[in-house]
């Protein structure tokens, strides 16, 4: 099953790779990593998405929480939450192509970001699921670069991930 | 006070209390070395190689429950300790490593001796820090003992830049008492509710064993375990690192579990209806074949560490928290509960395990011409009176020491569990002898496992620590020739070794008495004349049967009940050996 760890972790030299470092040395995967600084510039944030087996969950949330540095995490998934990623799309944009991606950008709440005379940058936050969504409605052709942010995500109402 | 970094770095040690340092210089370090050379309270253990620091260091904290202390310089002196780490991460052993490293406007240009000791040995450290302001230095050497010696021990490594160093910089030094870190609390609540479950299905077992490791020595949970397994009268069973922390020669203790534990051992974890493990770990080499582990237990699991709970076993009541406390809690409740154990079903367990001792899984060919490993370690046993500090390398030989000399006290059985590093035994002997300089260390090891680390006999000529090694001279890699006999059709790929030291000269050599044993009628005498040197170290080099092998056995992918025996005594089968 997928899950979405989220980590306040010291903003440290070296902390990074001590999370990523503990993934690959007992082999779980990641399936995306993000990471930022927080309200607290002396703490990190870290959105981790894995998968796998529940007793693999529970094994890998234990080992995240036995590294010094990590301070506090929680599992997403284990309750209601708001997952958000940002994507940006480069897309072949010419004739009325032009028109018809536009449209689709709209459909998908997307924003065009840039423009030249034959391409557009779109901009699209929202699920994972919904950024698969759009670039697979896109000709596969016309697309000439994706970047993804991976998700990210927060818990809903007065629940939170703090000191 | 204002003091230049590397004085800060020894005066910090000093007053965290470390009376031992195992180490060895290079230019990274100059500025430590010229510290420490100012100064009287520190002891300085010059090694010859810094793997071998690292296992002395550790030999004396597995001896003490001190931490070790280690100082290497840069790039390979810092490569050079990472065995010695890792072996102690895996039996969660506390040391403090501290590392030279480059200066820090040098960091990251291939600088000459430069590693990245971080990043290299974050796999194997419980923390490490790469220290960038030497106002912080302090305060991070307190840091790194009290996350080595708290909660699940281990490890530490400081790597220490040669600028931070320098000795015309100098700033206020002051040593903090206490240091707290935000992210690591290792004072865990002990939950009640699980511990009053556990005591119920303790007492409601008809086949109850005990099985304990390495986390009761670690824990000085030694005197709380005996209490505990008195009371219930249990039988009890003691991992390859929980030697000694319940008496072996107690009748309730039925000897080590697991690949080469004892037959009665392995059969009453297989039957038992109820399990307590008490700080060990489930480690495959105790578990065998895990589909086939413990099949009709329930189980009871102790440990600091959560991680290690239900991490290859599923337990049925687990309880994170220091072996000792929990044991006291457990006995509190065990005498307040009306509830007592079946004295009926127990005493029919007893007997059905008395008929697994009756197989007698540890016998041998007393009768042999040839020397019999495993009468050197029972004549051992018998010349130290059972009170020897007894270290090992790996192999055959640490198994027959394990087998056969019977540890009643915590601490005394010094030995790579975990990684199984060969060369440790010779170093840790001498971190342990320099610990108890009036008791006996003998230092069990084989003639391959001993030249990993030889040169240290140096080392225990230089600081005088008459260690006896005993070296079981078989002429071979005995457990990879075992494996090599059992599963690969006797073909003894490379584990013998062509040339083989005279090891009487080598010990010689090097400024000790070295000694040659060929026949059985010697190995008494010559054990009684080496420990009667009190002051000298010996090189007892024993030639003992080439063919012997380490029974029982669990083989691989088999369970606890699927022991290899010993087929008939003194039988060596037909195994064309080379």
């Amino acid at each position: 099953m997928r899950h979405i760890i989220s980590i306040l972790i010291e903003n440290e030299s070296g902390a990074l790779s001590r999370v990523a470092g503990l993934f690959s040395a007992r082999g779980y995967n990641i399936e995306s990593l993000t990471v930022a600084i927080t309200e607290d510039p002396s703490l990190s944030r870290m959105t981790l998405v894995t998968r796998g087996s529940e007793e693999i969950i529970e094994q890998i949330t234990k080992q995240l929480n036995k590294l010094i540095d990590v301070v506090k995490l929680i599992d997403l998934a284990e309750s209601f939450h708001i997952e958000r990623e940002l994507m940006m799309v480069k897309i072949k944009a010419t004739g009325n192509m032009r028109d018809e991606i536009r449209s689709m950008a709209d459909i998908f709440r997307g924003k065009i970001i840039d423009v030249t005379p034959s391409t557009y940058i779109i901009e699209m936050t929202g699920a994972s699921e919904k950024l698969d969504a759009f670039v697979a409605a896109i000709d596969s052709d016309s697309i000439i670069e994706v970047v993804r942010s991976g998700p990210t995500g927060i818990s809903r109402g007065e629940k939170g991930l703090h000191l | 006070m204002e003091l230049s970094g590397a004085k800060i770095l020894v005066q910090s040690l000093i007053d965290e209390g470390v009376e031992y340092i195992f180490g060895y210089p290079g230019g990274a370090v100059l500025h430590l070395y010229d510290a420490l050379y100012q100064q009287e309270d520190i002891k300085h253990i010059l090694v010859r190689h810094e793997q071998g620091a690292t296992h002395a260091a550790d030999g004396y904290a597995r001896s003490t429950g001190k931490p070790g202390v280690v100082l290497v310089t840069s790039g390979p002196g810092a490569t050079n300790a990472v065995t010695g780490i890792a072996t102690a991460y895996m039996d969660s052993i506390p040391m403090v490593i501290i590392s030279g490293q480059v200066s820090l406007p040098v960091i990251g240009s291939d600088a000459f001796q430069e590693v990245d000791m971080i990043g290299i040995t974050r796999p194997c450290v419980k923390h490490n820090f790469l220290v960038k302001d030497v106002t912080k230095l302090a305060e991070t050497i307190k840091k790194a003992f009290y996350v080595a010696t708290t909660g699940r021990p281990g490890p530490v490594v400081i790597d220490v830049p040669k600028d931070i160093t320098a000795p015309h910089i100098k700033v206020p030094y002051k040593y903090p008492k206490k240091v707290t870190i935000r992210s690591y609390n290792p004072v865990v609540t002990i939950n009640k509710g699980q511990i009053k479950k556990a005591v119920e299905l303790l007492l409601s077992a008809q086949k109850p064993i005990i099985y304990s490791g390495g986390g009761v020595v670690l824990g000085e949970a030694s005197k709380e375990l005996t209490a505990f397994t008195r009371t219930l009268g249990y039988p009890i069973t003691n991992t390859l690192m929980g030697l000694g922390a319940y008496p072996s020669t107690d009748k309730q203790n039925i000897g080590m579990l697991g690949m080469h534990g004892t037959y009665e051992a392995n059969m009453a974890m297989h039957e038992s209806d109820v399990i307590i493990a008490i700080g060990a770990r489930f480690d495959d080499r105790v578990t065998g074949k895990l589909d086939l582990f413990c099949p009709y237990a329930k189980i009871i699991h102790i440990d600091i560490d959560p991680a290690s709970i239900s991490k290859t076993v599923r337990v049925d009541i687990p309880i994170v928290g220091e072996v000792k406390p929990v044991l006291e809690l457990m006995m509190e409740l065990i005498k307040e509960s009306s509830a007592k154990p079946n004295k009926k079903a127990l005493a029919l367990w007893w007997q059905q395990i008395a008929t697994w001792q009756a197989v007698d899984c540890l016998q041998f060919d007393r009768e042999s011409p040839l020397i019999k490993p495993q009468y050197v370690i029972e004549q051992l046993y018998d010349v130290t009176k059972g009170d020897a500090y007894v270290t090992s390398d790996v192999g055959q030989h640490q198994m027959w020491a394990a087998q056969y000399y019977r540890f009643d006290k915590p601490r005394r059985w010094i030995n790579s569990g975990g990684l199984g590093t060969m060369g440790f035994g010779l170093p840790a002997a001498i971190g342990v002898k320099l610990a108890h300089p009036d008791a006996d260390v003998a230092c069990v090891t084989g003639e391959a496992s001993i030249q990993m680390c030889i040169q240290e006999l140096s080392t225990a000529l230089q600081y005088k620590t008459p260690i006896k090694i005993i070296n079981l001279n078989n002429r071979y890699m005995g457990m990879v020739r075992q494996w090599q006999e059992f599963s690969y059709e006797c073909r003894y790929s490379h584990s013998y070794m062509d040339t083989i030291p005279d090891f009487v000269k080598l010990a010689e050599a090097y400024g000790h008495v070295g000694i040659r044993i060929d026949k059985p009628e010697e190995v008494r005498p010559a054990l009684e004349s080496a420990f009667n040197m009190k002051d000298r170290t010996v090189f007892l080099d024993i030639m003992t049967d080439r063919t012997e092998n380490v029974y029982p056995m669990i083989e691989a992918g088999k369970g606890h009940h699927d022991m290899k025996l010993r087929v008939a005594l003194g039988s060596t089968t037909d195994r064309e050996l080379a």
